[in-house]
């Protein structure tokens, strides 16, 4: 190994390194305790000191997916043994599952949402992009920069004319409707990453397809979309996960049908005040993925969190 | 081989269509393209925001919808900048921004310089802190309620632990002067890491030589972290605090989740009021003119700030 004058001593290697562990710890003890209720029991989860080391039960999970009914003692006899382990752990607490909750739809429409967005916004963004990148687009700066604008105005301030105007064309509360407007929210995000990301890509490229006898079209289809794979799937996890985590549009414009689940899981609540367990088994639920997401987007997350602005 | 949907197309494509494709000019393709980013976008976006301008001067409330519609000119402007209450609510959101800034620079900085003594292991420890800033702010503010509660929740048991204080003696969320800073600590903890994302990548930017170059004039390491280390990542801390900025100027989720702007108004950040105005009260024509007035707060102190962070950059 070489000297070097700014390579760090052991010492402070030695320091930095237990003091940024030592902050990972802190910041992730939030979120293992919302993981660790999710598995406890209603008594452990409000017990008092706080558990840390209890005997894992199912009960939220169950009650996440599951209305249940209060019963009678000679209800449950008349009903005969449980048939399944969620009947059971039902039982125990003298209800009976009546349905399944409403959780799964609301989950469902997440993904449904989620995904159509980043779909419609992938396919508008990458050619928006592209043309930015490599044409001369009147204005360019002007409408690069109005893009970018559209994401400053708070999600109220444009939400009471969105109303309305879902209102008349029968778009509230709809799919269809909720995909246009994540779409148009995430526009900005890709179109920004996309140019950065196919700026990088040499023009010589497209040159020698289009010498080739490509066209336009087949010199964006075969060579620059493949080169700027990686850049695409990125960009479409950042708009996948803005989607996925959007709370304000969500909670003004749908109630029933098109719901997601961020505007949901705050209202779960049990037979007796709010049933933590439960709502912990949602959020770890909607949580996870998007872990697992951000330990795959870990090279590209600077670039998308700051709209291209910063590349390492 | 298989066809890609461009080539089943061109091959469906009667001649005549395909030689006009084909002989499509660099313009027209650049417009095909970029058209319907900006049509959805006009669409939602800008049209909505021009009939809110539009709404801003009646006195039209959605959930009546037979009433006339006046013309009231300027009053509602007017009103909203007289209200009292309304300055309340910017003093919360002065409040939130400027300690929710201070915290994270300080805090987001310090992680990012100790990282980037590239000890063992950094990138996994990076990638762990990271993780807070990329969940729904609904969904985790929903759960600091929780761990906010005095009787059982961890937060006050630890400061109980550390303190000696009786756990059940405070309420983060149900104190006018504790609920404040509720917010502040639930919002540093979730957005630090995009400060110290930031900043790690105007560390990095700095280039070995320079501090070389210090080393061979005899500056001491206090001198060059003044002198070198932060004039060079502060283009990067302006921007990092330029996108907190913005953001926490429109915070919505997180707080209304975590206090509901209450107890009182102690925690009503702007769009919480606005919030309110406009879809509990529907006070539809009010509103607007309250959501016309925070945008160009933001615009406009984005702007001069913009310009700012040019001539950083500049220097």
């Amino acid at each position: 190994m070489s000297f070097s004058v700014t390579e760090p001593t052991k010492g402070t290697k030695w320091f930095a390194g237990v003091f940024v562990a030592l902050y990972a710890v802190i910041t992730l003890v939030p979120l293992l305790w919302i993981v660790a209720t999710g598995f406890k029991s209603p008594a452990d989860s409000i017990a008092y000191p706080p558990v840390v080391v209890f005997e894992p039960s199912l009960e939220g999970y169950v009650n996440l997916f599951t209305e249940r009914t209060r019963a009678t003692p000679d209800m449950l006899e008349a009903a005969g043994p449980a048939e399944t382990w969620y009947d059971q752990i039902t039982r125990e607490r003298g209800t009976v599952i009546s349905g399944p909750s409403r959780y799964g739809e609301r989950f469902l429409n997440s993904v449904i949402i989620g995904f159509g967005s980043t779909f419609l916004c992938m396919a508008l963004g990458t050619m928006a992009a592209y043309a930015f990148s490599r044409f001369k687009v009147p204005l360019k700066d002007d409408l690069l920069f109005f893009i970018l604008s559209t994401r400053m105005m708070p999600p109220i301030a444009v939400a009471i004319p969105i109303f309305l105007m879902f209102r008349n064309l029968g778009l509230n509360d709809t799919h269809l409707g909720m995909i246009l407007l994540y779409t148009a929210v995430n526009l900005s995000l890709s179109v920004w990453l996309l140019k950065g990301f196919i700026d990088e890509i040499p023009i010589e490229y497209e040159e020698a397809a289009l010498i080739d006898g490509y066209t336009r079209f087949q010199a964006f289809y075969k060579v620059v979309l493949p080169q700027a794979a990686t850049g695409i799937a990125s960009t479409a996890i950042f708009c996948l996960i803005f989607a996925w985590n959007e709370y304000a549009f969500a909670v003004l414009l749908t109630s029933g049908t098109a719901q997601t689940a961020p505007p949901f899981i705050p209202t779960i609540i049990g037979t007796s005040g709010k049933d933590w367990p439960a709502v912990a088994a949602g959020a770890t639920i909607f949580l996870v993925p998007v872990m697992v997401f951000t330990i795959l987007l870990r090279k590209h997350l600077l670039r998308g969190i700051t709209f291209g602005a910063v590349r390492k | 081989m298989t066809l890609s949907p461009m080539e089943t197309a061109a091959a469906k494509t009667p001649d005549g269509l395909a030689k006009r494709i084909r002989g499509f000019s660099d313009r027209t393709i650049a417009w095909i393209f970029v058209a319907p980013t900006i049509f959805l976008l006009l669409a939602v976006n800008i049209f909505p925001l021009i009939w809110t301008i539009r709404l801003s001067f009646t006195n039209f409330r959605v959930n009546r919808p037979n009433n006339d519609v006046e013309w009231v000119g300027l009053r509602n402007y007017e009103r909203i900048l007289t209200d009292p209450d309304v300055w309340n609510t910017m003093q919360a959101t002065a409040h939130f921004l400027i300690w929710t800034i201070t915290l994270q620079v300080l805090i987001g900085f310090t992680l990012a310089y100790l990282i980037n003594k590239k000890f063992k292991g950094n990138d996994m420890w990076t990638t762990i802190i990271v993780f807070p800033m990329m969940l729904s702010p609904a969904v985790v503010g929903n759960f600091w309620t929780f761990l906010y509660q005095p009787q059982i929740g961890l937060f006050n048991y630890v400061v109980a632990f550390f303190t000696g204080a009786d756990p059940a003696s405070f309420s983060m969320i149900g104190d006018v002067h504790l609920a404040p800073w509720a917010i502040v600590i639930a919002d540093t903890w979730m957005w630090t890491p995009f400060v110290m994302l930031i900043c790690l990548a105007g560390l990095r930017s700095i280039p070995d030589s320079i501090y070389e170059a210090a080393e061979c004039d005899r500056a001491s390491k206090w001198r060059q972290f003044w002198t070198i280390t932060i004039p060079m990542a502060l283009p990067f801390l302006m921007l990092a605090v330029l996108f907190r900025g913005i953001e926490n100027f429109k915070m919505f989720d997180l707080v209304v989740q975590l206090t509901g702007g209450g107890p009182g108004n102690t925690t009503t950040l702007t769009s919480i009021d606005l919030k309110r105005e406009a879809f509990e009260k529907w006070r539809t024509g009010y509103s607007s003119a309250y959501a016309v007035i925070l945008f160009v707060t933001v615009f406009g102190l984005a702007s001069i700030y913009v310009k700012a962070l040019n001539k950083v950059k500049e220097r």
